[in-house]
């Protein structure tokens, strides 16, 4: 008994910092509507800061001292951000900013390293709480009491800053209807810069108030984040006793989910947060939402499908592309092969992102299960390879149609966040579930059968699949269904109107790009010949969003032109630095902040422009398209 | 004539928000090729009694039959299939596709073609499309994107779209709000012409007196969640408490009615 209560306890204790970060990213996005991404970095550099000043800093005082110090570093660290880059996108679709704060995070990922090393650090113990407590038998650090009770020492706090104070009121005003505060002369900036402020203060906190608990490292960004995201989805954003009863819930789930599945503790994480979703899909304590923006949303032209000669063009450019083995050497026939895979995926994620508006930051996991499945097929069952690539993408098929499930129930930054919990949580069974899926070693030895072993067979293996995707991708963009998709994107109260079932629809989307990521996944595990945990990973999910960003989101196939370029850009990048997280960051916040047209989308803006030589730019293509809600 | 149910049937309607009843024992009912105007002032529950009627909004009470079918709380898009088209008080196209393209879903999803991955739809019924846009007098306009629509243009493109599925009953909220005069008495004149044609009821809301007396062939007027008149434009004209509710009750109540109140 005494073993249980000590896990509870240790759970609220967990809970406390959770709740720190939570609540930071709550208020944010109550005043200013961006979800930030970057809420894991502040509380990464929070740790990372806390570590240094406590390291220098002596006694009591320096301790604690250290510990506020950091958290204020890192708060100036946040105003400057937000005036800096944030203030440029308060505007644009909330795609673009989780894009711009997860470039941001990138950065950060990388100046750690620089800074601190790679190794874990191991922070110094609190002054007054280095012991622990005897209970039963069992020991309980005396840390964790102090956190237990700090926990709900800030909510309290936060509650009489947001009650009783002038600021909290205009927070509160602010976060009700913006628009309005500003019509009675507050100033907007400074609201925004303060509350931005605030927020990133509570997560520096939050990680500067683990380094006696935890060893500071530089993952810990993305797996806080995660389980923030987790937090505010079932407490519901916006909502600062929502963060708090959340924060608790999931880490006495972590806790005690150990104890029932020690190997995959997150799946009853998982659960609960898909009960909620169904039960009251904008959390416990949060408020529905009016219809979100839709996605991409900056000017979409109709589409139309090609004319025969552009046809001509493409298969012209596709038969260039098949003659790369003619005067190609084996290593850039690789390289072929993987820029390939890429255009799957990618076309993939360009479908459920811009002809359905529904932007998924987990995209990723349905490539890595459709890796996976041919990883079993493969080395398990022992089917013959073309077998395998029929079957493995119906992993990817069976993920995305569960996860979908649930991930159309909601829009918005809600589905961003809950498809990235979804694929951090395969990412997780992947890397947990040892016995089964070899966890970080991975499982190795996939290799094609002798008719496509040569890279040049390779390559053109991966190069007629992603030619009959993106043809197939694309003839569905102009099929009836294609055209209920992007009904459904433009208006849900419209398609409700005229007898479509927007989210079986949505679904069906989800299930069809899902798919077809699984295809490329399959390709992607004969040609590395393995797969890893990373398959599923987040970094690659963020590589496609960033190949359909780069290509034009508004566009109907960008998304081949945004992965060519971006992957060949990668691969020459990190043969060349060792800080290519750095240099990719700093591109995907140049791209949302200077181009968010993609390289498609500029081009068809200037042919739009040349055909109409009306008066320049046309103020109807330069005009955002409203909600027509 | 009792032996055929009316087209539409509402039957004590009620709906309250929080301690607020928005829409109180609403009857009324509407034959087939008839047009009934339901108006009242800002506030009296049009709206909330209007999204009930296609599933928009659920009623505490009360039932909504559609040719003695009950469709109270049913989901817009099973009542869209039942032969009840829609327009909104502020317009809901879809702002990327073109005009026609807006017809088009409409007939896809009529026809049932929704999960058709293979077809062409730019193909796709185009005459039944260029049709519907021909009798709202959009013909001209069929490849223009939607997003660059003037906004009576889009209160037409609304229409077609809601004659899409060949509906038995059409739900107009506020069809002329925001249009030109010129363009109001056009769009209404287009709709009650159509209406009889087809012999489609119609039920709209509307501010505007003289659109309203001038199309509609039966009133019902809502103050306040309750209707409180009803019959012909010229009945409904000279009921004293519809005049009390739209101008004012000094006007027309006397002394002893006015004590209490304050001005």
């Amino acid at each position: 008994m005494a073993f249980y209560v000590v896990q509870f306890l240790t759970g609220l204790a967990s809970a406390a910092s959770l709740f720190l970060v939570a609540s930071g990213l709550s208020i944010i996005f109550g005043v200013t509507r961006i979800v930030n991404f970057a809420h894991g970095a502040f509380y990464m550099i929070g740790a990372y800061i806390a570590f240094t000043l406590t390291e220098r800093l002596s006694g009591a005082f320096g301790f604690w001292g250290g510990i506020v110090l950091a958290a204020l570093a890192v708060a100036v660290i946040g105003v400057i951000v937000e005036m800096v880059l944030l203030r440029r996108i308060y505007h644009a679709p909330e795609l673009f900013q989780l894009l711009a704060t997860f470039g941001l995070t990138l950065m950060v990922e990388d100046l750690v390293v620089l800074i601190w090393g790679p190794d874990d650090l191991v922070g110094r113990r609190a002054p007054g709480f280095r012991g622990a407590i005897d209970f039963f038998g069992q020991n309980i650090p005396s840390y964790d009491l102090f956190l237990i009770v700090l926990g709900p020492v800030v909510l309290g706090i936060l509650w009489l800053l947001f009650q009783r104070t002038r600021w909290g009121v205009l927070v509160r005003a602010a976060t009700q209807d913006r628009d309005m505060v500003a019509a009675l002369g507050v100033n907007q900036k400074w609201l925004f810069t303060s509350v931005f402020a605030v927020g990133v203060f509570l997560a520096a906190l939050g990680g500067a108030l683990q380094i006696p608990r935890d060893a500071v490292h530089h993952a810990m960004d993305l797996r806080t984040i995660v389980e923030v995201f987790v937090v505010v989805v079932i407490g519901g954003l916006g909502s600062i006793v929502g963060a708090f009863v959340a924060a608790v819930l999931v880490s006495e789930l972590n806790a005690f989910g150990i104890l029932i599945f020690p190997k995959i503790s997150i799946i009853l994480v998982f659960l609960v947060m898909a009960v909620v979703l169904i039960v009251r899909p904008w959390g416990l304590f949060g408020k529905p939402e009016a219809a979100a923006r839709r996605t991409p949303g900056l000017t979409v032209n109709p589409w139309r499908p090609l004319t025969s000669n552009e046809r001509l063009a493409a298969l012209a450019a596709l038969l260039v592309a098949a003659m790369l083995p003619l005067f190609a050497g084996n290593y850039l026939l690789t390289v072929g092969s993987e820029i390939a895979i890429f255009v799957i995926f990618a076309v993939s994620l360009h479908f459920l992102m811009s002809v359905g508006g529904l932007a998924s930051f987990g995209h990723a996991a349905y490539f890595g299960l459709g890796a996976y499945g041919v990883a079993f097929l493969a080395k398990m069952a022992g089917l013959p390879m073309i077998v395998c690539l029929l079957l493995g993408p119906l992993l990817g098929c069976m993920g995305a149609a569960v996860f979908g499930f649930f991930a159309v129930q909601l829009s918005g930054v809600y589905f961003a966040m809950l498809t990235l919990a979804f694929a951090q949580i395969v990412w997780s069974i992947a890397f947990q579930w040892v016995s089964v899926t070899g966890g970080d070693n991975g499982i190795l030895g996939i290799w094609p059968e002798k008719w496509a072993a040569s890279p040049s067979h390779f390559y053109w293996l991966a190069l007629g699949v992603a030619a009959s995707v993106t043809i197939a991708l694309r003839a569905m963009v102009f099929s009836p269904f294609g055209y209920a998709l992007r009904a459904t994107r433009d208006s849900l109260l419209r398609s409700e109107a005229i007898g479509i079932d927007a989210k079986r629809i949505q679904w069906t989307a989800f299930v069809i790009a899902g798919t077809t990521a699984g295809i490329g996944g399959a390709l992607f595990a004969y040609l590395k010949g393995s797969v890893f945990p990373d398959n599923l990973g987040i970094s690659l999910s963020v590589d496609a969003l960033v190949m359909v960003l780069l290509g034009g989101v508004e566009t109907v196939s960008g998304a081949v032109i945004g992965a060519i370029v971006y992957k060949a850009l990668n691969i020459w990048l990190v043969s060349q630095t060792d800080l290519s997280k750095l240099v990719l960051g700093g591109f995907i916040m140049l791209i949302v902040v200077v181009f968010p047209k993609g390289i498609v989308g500029m081009l068809e803006m200037l042919a739009q422009r040349r055909r109409k030589s009306s008066p320049p730019g046309s103020p109807l293509l330069a005009k955002p398209i409203e909600s027509a809600e | 004539m009792s032996a055929i149910p009316p087209l539409l049937a509402v039957e004590g309607l009620t709906k309250s928000y929080g301690g607020i009843h928005a829409v109180r024992g609403v009857s009324f009912s509407l034959r087939a090729g008839e047009i009934l105007a339901l108006i009242g002032p800002n506030g009296a529950g049009k709206s909330t009694c209007f999204d009930m009627l296609n599933g928009q909004n659920k009623p505490d009470s009360g039932h909504v039959r559609l040719l003695g079918e009950e469709i109270t709380g049913r989901k817009p898009r099973e009542v869209w299939r039942l032969g009840v088209g829609r327009t909104f008080q502020i317009t809901a196209t879809f702002a990327t596709m073109t005009v026609r393209e807006n017809v088009q879903v409409a007939l896809i999803s009529h026809e049932k073609q929704l999960y058709n991955l293979w077809g062409s739809a730019p193909k796709f019924d185009r005459g039944e499309a260029g049709r519907l846009l021909e009798l709202v007098g959009m013909g001209g306009y069929a490849d223009r994107p939607c997003g660059e629509l003037a906004y009576g243009d889009l209160k037409r493109l609304e229409l077609a779209v809601a004659l899409a599925n060949q509906p038995k009953l059409l739900l107009m909220d506020e069809p002329t709000a925001g249009m030109a005069p010129r363009e109001r008495v056009d769009l209404m004149r287009l709709t009650a012409s159509i209406a009889r044609e087809k012999s489609i009821g119609v039920l709209f809301t509307e501010h505007d007196m003289d659109v309203v007396f001038e199309h509609a062939d039966r009133i019902i007027v809502l103050n306040r969640g309750t209707l409180i008149a009803e019959g012909s434009p010229a009945e409904v004209r000279g009921n004293p408490q519809v005049q009390a509710v739209y101008l004012g009750e000094g006007l027309v109540y006397d002394a002893r009615h006015r004590e209490g109140t304050s001005a």
